[in-house]
């Protein structure tokens, strides 16, 4: 920065800028994650002190006999609900974005109905989730029943086989409308001339979205991936509101979130652990400061990025 | 803009003077059904007596206190008065420095040292909370179902299956209302309510802490298969079916049987629409003692930080009155006062519960004292596991002897009997 006569001056409006925001970031954000980090070194006493005990918290997470099942499962279950949110919510929202930018009627319709559950209150979700399911007065299985499928109507949500994919398709069900605007948005970005010139070239329609769609929006999936990614290891409130901090039955619904809850706040007799809980909290953050990692580096870099 | 500073000062005296006069005691409490009976009831009864204080009953959902309560603690912004969870849980709060001692409270001799025992130390020598009230576990049953279907009310076993078998011939009824998607109902309103009579109450629960017997041995083993075996009679789809659920087909007059305890009286009494009987825990055959789940479940502590502390004292006092007493248990059908003084209990229902106690030997829940210290992470905690294990076995995804031999090993992990 060079003044009137040509001197390198300080950039004040830098600081006027930036400090704000880097003021609250650090008092709010960076703080309490450091705090954090450091808070699963210790362990807490009986008379409520603290010592430092090194990676003890972290070496009893991982091999205690009754602990590392908890952490292993809650992750197996967390990759889960990880895999079947990219299998079907981002795939199915890709889908209907591409149906939206058709030229179909009722479209702005259908934008707003599909987007509607994203903005409900997950309280909400949940319990109407379950009162759907539910064996007793639901109504699933009479509409199951009336096309002749009522024999494969189970009580889903109580079945450690099929509670944590009935549980995460919920969620998909509910956050489906983010990808669907975020992909809808990448493919009206889309110049018209591109897919007209692809025409009149004798493209057909499979190969207009393979061809020229789907790589410039490619960043975009890139995107939803990582925001998926990020959404899904920080998950909790759903399961929270269905099964409560178990995450019955058998845990078998699980994720990080509901283990640091049980482990941070404790759970009906069992008293919370707050260094054990920082020790959890402090891996949930590993794990997902690895994925966005990878992520920056195995795809961002590579990605082509066209200039439209 | 000097106009405004000055109507905002003079507002603001405004509300110390006003705040001086009248001191606000918060309750923190899991009850909140009881928020009605709280601020109708029982609080104006106090602030008459006591018009400079004010008392306002907060409650958190009962699955959430324990973890909402801890925090508040630990951040200083509890309230002036904690509903205290008994025996463990509650000692923890207080050996952390959480809960006053409340040994020198006037007031205190009207209870009983069993009444006491579930919020005192072990030597015995601190008490920490104003005992509030015991429940007791047993069957309601829907009587216009027994009167249509001819059924008797069974007193053993074998009568019971008969009765659920009867039931389900008929199939007009589901014969128990009961689901094990929340977990505690198989362990409270199952394990703990038909047990006592397997591990013979008090014997078994104190032969469990002296080491004497283990989840493993017959008593317990056997409990968990008269528990899988209730789950034909049970509504379809069980493993999904949560606690209001159940207690709706009840109250509905959809389910004959419900296995639970008092604390119910004062719900189904006000949405059934038909006559409501109870019955104790079947035992192995005619005559034998029946052993009841008696547990002191509920009393009031006191933050040990609070800013009032001589009110909060007046309002624990005031608890140890018999208007107290009287007011609660008749205000809670089926929370029944823990003091020595000698009440009138309105609620047929409520007094039938509290006959028991002449003709039944009472027991606690026996996880509850000393066996539920495993509240540090890697030693499991016993109740939680009893959770956990209790709903499998009805679930049929474990059997009662697994059961048996995981709530032993995490037992076993940390508590070493006193020998």
């Amino acid at each position: 920065m060079l003044d009137l006569r040509g001197r390198r001056t300080f950039p004040t409006f830098l600081v006027v800028f930036l400090g704000p925001a880097v003021v609250c970031y650090t008092l709010f954000m960076m703080y309490p994650l450091v705090e954090s980090l450091v808070l699963s070194f210790f362990s807490v006493q009986p008379d409520n002190s603290y010592i430092f005990s090194g990676f003890a918290n972290f070496v009893r997470l991982f091999t205690d006999s009754d602990t590392a099942p908890r952490f292993w499962g809650a992750l197996k279950n967390n990759v889960i609900f990880f895999l079947i949110h990219m299998l079907v919510q981002n795939p199915i929202g890709l889908l209907l974005a591409s149906l939206l930018v058709t030229k179909g009627k009722g479209r702005g319709f259908y934008r707003t109905v599909l987007f509607m559950p994203t903005v409900l209150s997950v309280v909400i979700i949940g319990f109407i989730w379950q009162l759907i399911l539910n064996p007793l007065w639901g109504v699933a299985e009479s509409m199951m029943r009336a096309v002749g499928l009522g024999s494969l109507f189970q009580p889903w949500l109580g079945l450690p086989e099929y509670a944590l994919p009935a549980t995460a398709l919920i969620s998909v069900w509910q956050f489906i409308g983010i990808p669907m605007i975020l992909f809808y948005t990448a493919l009206i970005g889309i110049p018209d001339e591109l897919i007209e010139a692809a025409v009149v070239d004798g493209c057909t329609e499979g190969q207009v979205f393979w061809r020229i769609k789907f790589p410039l929006i490619l960043p975009t999936i890139g995107i939803v991936s990582i925001l998926t990614f990020v959404g899904n290891f920080n998950a909790f409130d759903l399961i929270y509101t269905m099964k409560g901090a178990f995450a019955g039955p058998a845990y078998s619904t699980d994720i990080m979130g509901t283990l640091f809850y049980r482990t941070f706040f404790g759970q009906q007799l069992q008293l919370g652990n707050p260094t054990m809980g920082a020790t959890v909290a402090t891996m949930m953050f590993l794990i997902i400061l690895a994925g966005v990692l990878l992520y920056m580096f195995l795809f961002q870099r590579r990605v082509k990025t066209y200039q439209l | 803009m000097k106009k405004c500073l000055l109507a905002v000062t003079i507002v603001l005296i405004a509300i110390s003077v006003f705040a001086q006069q009248k001191v606000t005691l918060t309750i923190e409490s899991w009850r909140n059904d009881d928020i009605q009976i709280w601020q109708d009831q029982i609080i104006p009864a106090f602030e008459k007596k006591n018009p400079t204080i004010h008392v306002v009953f907060a409650p958190t959902p009962p699955a959430e206190y324990n973890g909402v309560l801890n925090s508040k603690l630990e951040g200083g912004t509890a309230g002036d008065l904690i509903t205290a969870r008994p025996f463990d849980a509650s000692l923890a709060l207080f050996n952390k420095g959480y809960l006053a001692d409340l040994t020198n409270l006037p007031g205190m001799n009207n209870f009983s040292d069993v009444a006491k025992s579930a919020w005192i130390t072990d030597d015995g020598k601190h008490v920490f909370a104003v005992p509030m009230a015991s429940v007791i576990h047993g069957f309601f049953y829907n009587k216009d179902i027994f009167k249509k279907l001819n059924l008797k009310v069974p007193q053993t076993k074998a009568e019971f299956m008969q009765v659920l078998e009867a039931i389900k011939k008929d199939g007009r009824y589901i014969p128990l209302a009961m689901g094990t998607a929340d977990m505690w109902e198989a362990a409270t309103m199952g394990f703990q309510n038909i047990g006592p009579n397997n591990w013979k109450g008090e014997e078994g629960r104190l032969a469990l802490i002296s080491g004497k017997q283990k989840y493993t041995d017959a008593p317990y083993i056997k409990t968990w298969k008269e528990l899988a075996s209730w789950a034909p009679y049970m509504p379809k789809g069980y493993q999904s079916v949560k606690y209001p659920d159940a207690q709706q087909l009840f109250t509905l007059g959809k389910a004959a049987i419900y296995p639970t305890g008092s604390w119910e009286i004062a719900l189904f009494e006000k949405d059934a629409a038909f006559d409501l009987g109870i019955f104790q825990p079947p035992v192995e055959k005619k005559g034998d003692t029946v052993y009841i789940s008696d547990h002191t479940d509920i009393a009031l502590g006191m933050n040990a930080k609070t800013k009032y502390p001589e009110e909060a004292k007046k309002f624990l006092e005031w608890m140890t009155t018999a208007e107290f007493a009287s007011l609660y248990s008749n205000a809670l059908p089926g929370f029944f006062t823990l003091s020595n003084h000698k009440i009138t209990l309105k609620d047929p229902l409520a007094n039938e519960f509290l006959s028991w106690r002449a003709t039944c030997k009472s027991t606690i829940r026996n996880s509850y004292q000393i066996l539920s210290r495993g509240d540090q992470y890697g030693a499991p905690n016993l109740e939680n596991e009893l959770w956990q294990v209790s709903a499998a076995v009805i679930n049929g995804t474990m059997t009662p002897e697994e059961a048996g031999k995981r709530v032993q090993a995490g037992l076993d992990k940390w508590y070493k009997p006193k020998k």
